[in-house]
């Protein structure tokens, strides 16, 4: 096998959008035959490499190969498919039609120019036994489960002749024993001599199904090494390298207040992907709530402020109960919420950034509900002073600011109403460096007011200004760490791992 | 237009910037306004009766009624939703109302209700149909579209059931008095039209249920994250057509001086094409009350024209089509607009 030449290899792969660097000298080597590991925390540039692997980004320096071969032009989908094809986290499966014409979407056999239905069963039918897929052709694809989607995709793609399949975070949906199934069937097929670049947040797996290992950090490569050479301990610190102190606040250089009052009691509370969570948070304490995505600490964060109905459990604010899955009460009550992105919730684009900052205290800008111009000016003018908002003043149009600087419309709309509890849901998310500073120090300011706030993130740098990160997996809180926490110790709690 | 000069956001200084951003919403506004007066100088030479007292406000009498349907629909469709049945809702609506009032002689149902109750039960029809439409939009989730061109045409249809397609006369004069009643020279029905505009704006820019209008239309998700009721001024914002457009059949009774069954009948393209010349965005969230009643103004002025120009009348609708088609063009030229 060290013989043949590597069947894929990109090298000195760079990629720019607008200031921000994707990639910078990338590289990564995938031998034939190996089930490899593609790791790194969010926005190290493992998308954008798949993307580059895919033929769907161009780079813009550096150079793909397959099997030794220069890889085809990006306008050529028909030879990329033949050599790569990526089963992504969200389906491409269309839900509507069976999963005999999702197979072989836009390859239908033909006679007389005309749909060949019964071939297109039998081929089917074929495919799906060759590979193994349990599940009938005439099924409508919508029906499938997440696990059974995932094979069909595979399936798919080597019909389609590819032989070299990158997996992005196909367990994140998954169950344990749906995961031991999928890495059943992917040893199977890397037996018949199937390639596999393999992409997940836990890390457990990565030791558990591959061989080789590439590590990504900051849009760089960071190593490359069989996974037997590679123990725990170093793959997290590849992951996260030195702790990258920009001048971010760490709350365990401050003293602790354990007398202050109860601002938020989250009791049995339980939604749609968590259940059992309890929580406090005291006045002028900041909670982390640190998990993957799928963790379930976004789900818990917005049953808190309202945005989502809870199926059992309470929140009380104060004392005084909340009704689950109502935001104005929520707002009432005195919670300020940043939710989880700003494009879907956080932000009205075509509105001014005095308007969506002041779209929390609409009915307190005037008498009945009128909205008198200077409070409202003077009101949004106050926010843009007080977070540093680049504007060119409160009548622009949000579409029109950085993202940094959206955020922080966000943020302002979450503080407009004077809330006694931020809930921050990744507040700091695809934000630059001065930013993340900028949104963090508002928390701390909110913290030494005397408001409570719970932020949900998988951001070391939002967690460490957390008195105290509560560390959910699989919809549960698993572990609790006061400030002062070590990195690798988070994200092994994170990640699943238990410390060894 | 659109981006108005992003990059050149000075830190620390926001406030010397901030006036041109403002010029260009209001210029957005009246957009139309050289199309319209070069209209109006068309006109001037096209028919010496154009420029003449008595036809300007012939053509504000004939707009009245549009006005407020355009009224009622840019409300909707900034929420972004649509309303198609308005046409047969201004029709149905005061339909029901006189036949509520008319013996039985003159094709009513003999009830003999007061004038003022059934003119009042008028705007209440029009006010259960929006609560109809709302309730299948906003609680059953159906599509806006489908939703309301449904009811347009079962409405169409009970107008026709009930009247046996026949034409309603002889109702008391109460029900003709927005169009017979002049003050200062207007008619009743303009004068409450250029109300109506005026206080809709107003709301949409200094009330926070106006203000909620955008947000909602924008970015629903985002206007809830916010604490605004979305279903429930949704909802409202149905409701509120729907007795505009009651409102609006009472206009029209009043200047055609009868009801037949097919009062409104094709009126909702006119009035979409009113809205969306005058700058209100069928994705919802943008447009405003001044650029509505502008799009208003321009189809009223265009419909004069084409009669006061003796344009064959066999002719006239092919050549309306074409002209609402050319103004959607220019509009879109001179606000240099990039999205819908």
């Amino acid at each position: 096998m060290a013989a043949a030449p590597p069947l894929v290899e990109a090298a000195g792969i760079a990629k720019r959008y607008g200031p921000t660097v994707a990639l910078q000298d990338a590289r990564i080597r995938v031998l034939p035959g190996e089930t490899h590991a593609l790791v790194g925390r969010n926005g190290a540039g493992k998308s954008t490499l798949v993307g580059i692997l895919t033929g769907l980004i161009a780079a813009d320096a550096g150079e793909v190969r397959f099997a030794g071969e220069p890889a085809p032009p990006l306008s050529d989908r028909a030879a990329w498919r033949e050599r790569v094809a990526c089963v992504y986290q969200h389906s491409t499966i269309i839900p509507d039609l069976s999963i005999a014409e999702n197979l072989f979407i836009g390859c239908q056999p033909l006679r007389r120019g005309f749909i060949d239905w019964r071939r297109l069963r039998r081929d089917s039918a074929t495919v799906l036994e060759r590979w193994g897929v349990a599940v009938a052709p005439e099924m409508r694809a919508g029906d499938l489960t997440v696990e059974a989607r995932q094979m069909v995709e595979i399936a798919r793609s080597l019909s389609r002749g590819a032989r070299f399949i990158i997996l992005d975070e196909p367990t994140a949906q998954l169950d344990g024993e749906e995961i031991k199934r999928l890495f059943a069937r992917m040893r199977e097929l890397q037996a018949a001599g199937i390639t596999f670049l393999f992409i997940s947040h836990h890390l457990q797996e990565v030791y558990e199904i591959c061989q080789t290992v590439t590590v990504m950090r900051d849009a760089r490569h960071i190593v490359s090494a069989p996974v037997a050479d590679l123990p725990k301990g170093l793959l997290i610190e590849a992951m996260t390298g030195e702790a990258n102190s920009v001048g971010l606040i760490d709350a365990a250089s401050r003293p602790r207040r354990p007398d202050a009052a109860a601002v938020l009691r989250v009791e049995g509370l339980a939604g749609q992907d968590f259940a059992e969570v309890s929580l406090t948070v005291t006045a002028g304490e900041v909670v982390g709530l640190a998990g993957a995505t799928s963790s379930g600490r976004t789900g818990v964060a917005e049953t808190i402020a309202g945005l989502k109905p809870a199926s059992a459990g309470t929140v009380a604010l104060g004392g005084r109960a909340l009704p689950p899955g109502d935001v104005r009460a929520a707002i009432a009550a005195g919670i300020g919420c940043v939710p989880k992105s700003r494009h879907a919730e956080g932000l009205v684009l075509g509105l001014s950034v005095g308007e969506n900052a002041t779209m929390t205290i609409g009915d307190r800008l005037g008498p009945l509900g009128f909205q008198r111009p200077k409070v409202k000016q003077a009101a949004g003018e106050q926010m843009i002073q007080s977070l540093g908002i680049v504007t060119q003043g409160t009548e622009q149009p949000v579409s029109g600011l950085s993202g940094g600087n959206q955020q922080k419309v966000v943020m302002a709309r979450a503080l407009a109403s004077d809330p006694r509890l931020l809930v921050l849901i990744d507040p700091t998310a695809g934000v630059d460096v001065k930013s993340k500073q900028a949104l963090l120090g508002h928390v701390d300011t909110s913290r030494q007011q005397g408001k409570a706030v719970i932020i949900s993130s998988s951001e070391i740098e939002d967690l460490r200004i957390c008195d105290r990160v509560e560390v959910m997996l699989h919809g549960r809180i698993v572990a609790s760490h006061a400030a002062g926490w070590t990195e690798a110790a988070l994200i092994a709690a994170m990640e699943g791992l238990s410390p060894e | 237009m659109s981006s108005p000069t992003v990059s050149r956001a000075i830190p620390g200084a926001p406030a010397p910037a901030q006036r041109p951003s403002r010029r260009i919403g209001r210029l957005r506004d009246v957009a139309l306004l050289p199309a319209l007066i070069l209209l109006v100088i068309i006109g001037a030479f096209l028919s010496p009766s154009f420029l003449t007292y008595p036809n300007l406000v012939s053509i504000l009498g004939a707009s009245a009624a549009l006005a407020i349907l355009v009224l009622a629909e840019s409300l909707i469709i900034l929420v972004g939703k649509f309303d198609l049945s308005l046409e047969s809702t201004c029709g149905f609506a005061p339909a029901i109302g006189a036949m509520l009032v008319l013996p039985v002689a003159s094709q009513g149902f003999g009830t003999g209700w007061p004038t003022w109750l059934a003119m009042f039960t008028v705007l209440v029809i029009g006010g259960v149909i929006g609560l109809l439409n709302g309730f299948m939009v906003v609680k059953l989730r159906l599509n806006a579209f489908i939703v309301t061109l449904a009811m347009l045409i079962v409405l169409r249809g009970m107008l026709v059931g009930v009247t046996k397609g026949g034409t309603l006369f002889d109702m008391p004069d109460a029900f003709f008095v927005l169009a017979t009643t002049t003050i200062l020279g207007l008619p009743l029905s303009v004068w409450i039209a250029g109300a109506a505009f005026a206080l809709a704006g107003a709301i949409l820019k200094y009330h926070r249920i106006g203000r909620a209008l955008y947000a909602i239309g924008g970015n629903a998700p985002a206007a809830r994250a916010a604490g605004i009721a979305v279903e429930r001024i949704t909802w409202g914002v149905f409701i509120l057509g729907g007795v505009l457009a009651g409102f609006a059949g009472l206009i029209i009774t009043g200047y055609v001086g009868a009801i037949n069954a097919n009062q409104g009948n094709g009126m909702i393209f006119t009035v979409f094409a009113a809205a969306v010349i005058g700058g209100i965005s069928l994705d919802g969230g943008r447009g405003t009350m001044l650029g509505a009643l502008s799009g208003v103004l321009l189809l009223g002025v265009v419909q004069n024209l084409l009669t006061l120009a003796q344009v064959p009348s066999f002719w006239i609708q092919a050549i309306y089509g074409v002209i609402i088609l050319g103004s959607l063009m220019a509009a879109r030229l001179t606000s240099g607009d990039t999205r819908g």
